[in-house]
């Protein structure tokens, strides 16, 4: 019954045990430390592994799973969940990929990205008013639009990949921000790309932390009841929550194609349960309420290091899935998802 | 008679099926409804409906209740099977021996498969969604790493592939374990105190918890019975398939959940009926199975389960009753 008993006090209580307290309290704390175990531990097997193109290379994929995590961190934060910005991701991409090549072919990069953030912004507030409209889980929802939109995508827009991008896309994933080449004479580059993702952490942050909506995000994300009844108006925080991770979604698929010089209509659907376990692994919790975007960077980086490093450490990338679900359990476990309601 | 016509939900789900098949038959010349055709729906809807009868009791207990899991450790259940069990047994010497090992093992790493899930979640206080998510990655890469990504081949056992593949009385075996399995869950939701708790959990747990059920108990076993359920799916699909491989039917788990919402169960919990799904999962069979007649793509086919995934949603929210007294026989 003691289970029972401290469940009723509230889930963050974890009275008696100090330093879980304060992981509870601080939960980037705990993927910070979830961080540096790996690294030592990789870096212990692998000496290669400290080295500054280490670093660009984790950089450089997660640049768009940072996008993509940065949306999510809103809708956990505003108490529902995503698994549809996938969808949306890459049917911007390639829908726009096509339209240009066909229609205008040195359309400049900006306007592609801005078209890929419009689009994505109004299917992911599709997705909100649905979800506030039907009162239904978001998880429930959100599946349906994936199947939607993807099968709408394969449907009537193409099955063919697209091996040459339009020259600014192109362009764009060329830009360097920043070259080293190291004592063995390879070089490591840090592309530009890695600015957007900067650009949207600031966004993301100053939302959540300046405005009346971040308050707003976070105080449904609590309660819908008690939002409700301070006078928050949920629809449009539903509406804003989905349109800003389809807003992210849109900009993340066009920064992907860019980078990896492809677009492909069968990509990145699939791989939503890894950003959201970034997400959950930064600290945010699924019942909504809590999350920030230090930590959601943070978690974005643990999951890209053990995705990239487990090949260094020379385990079969086919047991990455085991570590990923085990370190959700873990974190899950540690910071006491349930309890509240 | 009168009590069966009074859940209006359950005449719309029958009445769609009947719509279906009457424009498919009409559409294809009376090839539909031929005996072969029938076979091959009542052998394919069974294994996504035992999927989908784990998701809805799952998803009727209550607090976010959902069990993401299933379809992985459908997978992981027939991958441990067949790897395993042939070290035992020789599929060729002992046929019988062969195929209850690997019944026995498949329905065994089910159920401490559910037990993991049903602890998580009872005793570890985390959210369904969230402990299904990780044993969700966790099943998957289970399966991944064990079969270093490739397909386990079990070929062809004679006792094990009469499970998926023959039939009795013209009744493919899968489909009369489905109903058997419909039919259990039905009467023990409705008519034992489990079910009775169950419900009650599922629409009021602190009233649940004043009432003094014992909640632990309920979820460790109800996410048990689910990984129980993926491992019968499991074993169907491991022995139509001669074959078990952690992909399979990478779908599945969205149209289970499609089967259960079209069943009209309440996401939120403490509603369901076995019966509903039953012909929920039917009606999603044979518009399946029309599609394939009329040759329209997988791709397509998908976009339509999401579009009918929202509209299922969207009718439990507005009411359908302006349209009833159409429906309703009169008196």
């Amino acid at each position: 019954m003691n289970a029972v008993a401290s469940a009723l006090k509230g889930g963050s209580h974890m009275a008696g045990v100090p330093h879980r307290g304060f992981f509870a309290r601080h939960p980037e704390s705990f993927t910070l430390v979830l961080i540096v175990a790996v690294s030592v531990i990789v870096g212990s097997i692998n000496p290669n592994f400290f080295e500054l193109s280490t670093v660009f290379d984790i950089l450089r994929s997660s640049t768009v799973t940072g996008l993509f995590a940065l949306g999510v961190l809103i809708v956990l934060a505003a108490g529902g969940i995503d698994v549809s910005f996938t969808a949306i991701a890459v049917l911007c991409m390639y829908a726009i990929t096509k339209a240009v090549l066909g229609y205008w072919p040195e359309a400049p990069f900006i306007v592609i990205i801005v078209s890929g953030a419009i689009i994505g912004t109004l299917l992911g507030a599709c997705n909100g008013y649905m979800v506030h409209r039907l009162k239904a889980p978001s998880l429930i929802v959100t599946i349906g639009t994936q199947y939607l939109l993807r099968g709408f995508l394969l449907t009537f827009v193409g099955t063919l990949f697209f091996m040459v991008i339009p020259q600014s896309m192109d362009n764009f994933g060329r830009i360097a921000l920043f070259n080293y080449r190291s004592a063995t004479g390879a070089t490591a580059i840090l592309p530009a790309s890695v600015l957007v993702l900067a650009l949207a952490a600031a966004v993301t942050w100053f939302l959540l932390n300046r405005t009346l909506m971040g308050r707003a995000i976070y105080a449904m994300g609590g309660s819908l009841a008690i939002a409700e009844r301070l006078g928050y108006n949920v629809r449009v925080v539903h509406v804003f929550a989905f349109g800003y991770v389809g807003l992210l979604a849109g900009i993340g698929g066009i920064v992907h194609a860019s980078t990896i010089r492809l677009a492909s209509p069968f990509d990145l659907v699939g791989t939503e349960l890894d950003v959201i376990a970034a997400v959950i692994l930064g600290g945010a919790r699924i019942t909504g309420g809590t999350g920030t975007v230090s930590g959601t960077l943070l978690g974005v980086i643990l999951v890209t290091l053990i995705n990239n490093v487990m090949i260094l450490a020379g385990v079969p990338s086919t047991w990455q899935k085991v570590v990923i679900g085990a370190f959700i359990l873990l974190a899950g476990a540690v910071f006491a998802t349930r309890g509240k309601k | 008679m009168k009590e069966w016509f009074s859940d209006r939900h359950l005449v719309f789900l029958v009445a769609m099926n009947v719509v279906v098949v009457l424009l498919a038959t009409a559409v294809s010349g009376g090839l539909f409804i031929d005996i072969d055709n029938l076979q091959s729906m009542g052998g394919q809807v069974s294994e996504l409906g035992i999927l989908a009868i784990a998701v809805m009791l799952a998803m009727i207990s209550g607090n976010g209740g959902i069990d993401l899991s299933v379809v992985a450790l459908a997978n992981l259940a027939g991958v441990v099977a067949g790897l395993v069990v042939p070290h035992f047994f020789s599929p060729d010497d002992a046929p019988v021996a062969f195929t209850l090992g690997f019944v026995g093992l498949s329905l065994l790493v089910g159920a401490a498969g559910g037990l993991i899930n049903g602890l998580l979640i009872a005793r570890g206080r985390m959210t369904p969604i969230l402990a299904t998510l990780g044993t969700q990655l966790l099943f998957t890469g289970l399966a991944v790493g064990l079969t270093n990504g490739s397909a386990v081949r079990i070929g062809y056992v004679e006792a094990l592939s009469a499970i998926g593949n023959e039939t009795l009385f013209n009744v493919p075996i899968p489909f009369l374990i489905f109903i058997a399995i419909v039919a259990l869950v039905g009467f023990v939701l409705k008519r034992s105190p489990f079910g009775i708790r169950l419900f009650l959990m599922g629409t009021n747990p602190k009233a649940a918890r004043y009432a003094g059920i014992p909640e632990n108990r309920m979820l460790v076993f109800t996410y048990t019975f689910c990984g129980i359920l993926a491992a019968i799916a499991g074993i169907i699909i491991a022995s139509r398939t001669s074959s078990a491989k952690w992909d399979f039917g990478s779908s599945y788990l969205m149209i289970a959940i499609l089967t259960v919402v079209m069943a009209g169960v309440k996401p939120e919990g403490g509603y369901g009926r076995a019966l509903c799904l039953f012909f929920s999962a039917t009606t999603l069979q044979v518009m399946s199975s029309a599609f394939n007649l009329v040759g329209i793509s997988s791709f397509f086919r998908d976009m339509a389960w999401g579009a009918l995934l929202l509209l299922s949603l969207a009718s439990s929210r507005f009411d359908l009753r302006a349209f009833w007294p159409l429906i309703r026989s009169p008196g």
